[in-house]
């Protein structure tokens, strides 16, 4: 760890810039037009796997976070019976935005890897173009959960194992055969610090985002 | 003084009034929210504290709903419902995150894998 150039490449708490002590908003990124075609990833993953790194590594705007409110599904009222603790837990969800050429917008969130927030996850996946599932070689089978229920939604996904120093390396087939990977998604290696590293990762996803779409002449919304 | 959080007047919750409303099903996190110039000196109508702080944010320039709820610390939920009732007092506008020009799903995906090509 003490030879990692700049911090830490997961997703520990950081500056968190709509957290201002005074209670004032902090400096507002306004979108510099109207009629831009905004977009939306998801980046996902366990916690501390990298998602708020990989965008705070591409975000323009300091990245910023929603308090959502989640009633945890599955869980019996009763248990809460006399306990001090609400019946909702709070997450935050982090998201990042990135401007590209040709007015278009890509927002990027950061979203919760486990089952028990699934309702909320359903939500943030609402329009989404595809996932890229973060992955840790030290514990492949913590992003499971997401990936799992991100075929059920039927998003397109690729997965990227975020290089942690020390992690152990595996050679590609062995990682896809851990993570039961169908052939066609793809899998890469990824420094969530860097942006060239991190924008790889996303072309990789785009481009299969891309094949699983009809072509042309046979897009969905063109039918009645 | 500064340092110190202050306590929210009126909880996140109690901000939408504590009801469910309609006119709210076209909103979602990329919805885009902006004032027009002309409506930016003063809204038109005497506003509640939360419909204000809103509608205060977005008077220099355009923001998504859910930066907009970031900036605020306000839940999603309770930011589209202040939107809606801006929108329908006629002090806000709101628009979906596609333009409406017709784009295919394919278009988009090509522009998103062209734009990123680019920055790479």
């Amino acid at each position: 760890m003490d030879s990692v150039p700049s911090g830490s490449p997961d997703d520990r708490p950081h500056d968190r810039p709509n957290d201002r002590p005074d209670g004032r908003p902090s400096r507002v990124g306004y979108l510099p037009d109207r009629d831009q075609t905004l977009m939306k990833l998801l980046v996902a993953g366990p916690f501390g796997v990298g998602k708020t790194t990989l965008i705070r590594t591409l975000s323009e705007i300091a990245t910023l976070h929603t308090e959502e409110a989640m009633t945890e599904t599955g869980r019996p009222v009763d248990d809460l019976a006399g306990l001090p603790e609400k019946s909702t837990t709070t997450v935050a969800v982090d998201f990042g935005r990135l401007t590209l050429p040709g007015n278009t917008v890509l927002y990027m969130f950061g979203t919760p890897g486990q089952r028990r927030f699934f309702p909320l996850w359903q939500d943030i996946a609402r329009g989404a173009l595809g996932a890229l599932v973060l992955a840790d070689t030290r514990r492949l089978a913590d992003s499971f959960e997401i990936m799992d229920m991100i075929e059920e939604q039927g998003l397109p996904y690729a997965v990227a194992v975020n290089r942690f120093p020390g992690s152990p390396d595996h050679p590609p087939e062995v990682l896809r055969a851990h993570l039961d990977l169908h052939a066609a998604t793809p899998l890469l290696l990824c420094d969530a610090r860097e942006r060239g590293s991190s924008l790889d990762a996303l072309i990789a996803l785009a481009e299969h985002v891309l094949d699983t779409l009809p072509a042309a002449a046979t897009d969905p919304r063109e039918r009645p | 003084m500064t340092a110190v959080p202050r306590r929210r007047m009126v909880p996140a919750y109690l901000a939408t009034g504590g009801r469910s409303r309609p006119g709210t099903e076209g909103f979602e996190r990329l919805t885009v929210l902006f004032a027009d110039r002309a409506d930016r000196a003063e809204p038109p109508t005497e506003l509640e504290p939360e419909h204000r702080r809103l509608w205060e944010l977005l008077r220099p320039g355009a923001l998504t709903v859910v930066e907009a709820a970031a900036h605020l610390r306000l839940p999603v939920s309770a930011t589209v419902f202040l939107a809606a009732d801006l929108v329908e007092a006629g002090c806000l506008h709101a628009r979906a995150p596609i333009p409406r020009a017709q784009q295919t799903d394919r278009s988009i995906v090509e522009r998103l894998l062209v734009g990123l090509r680019a920055l790479r």
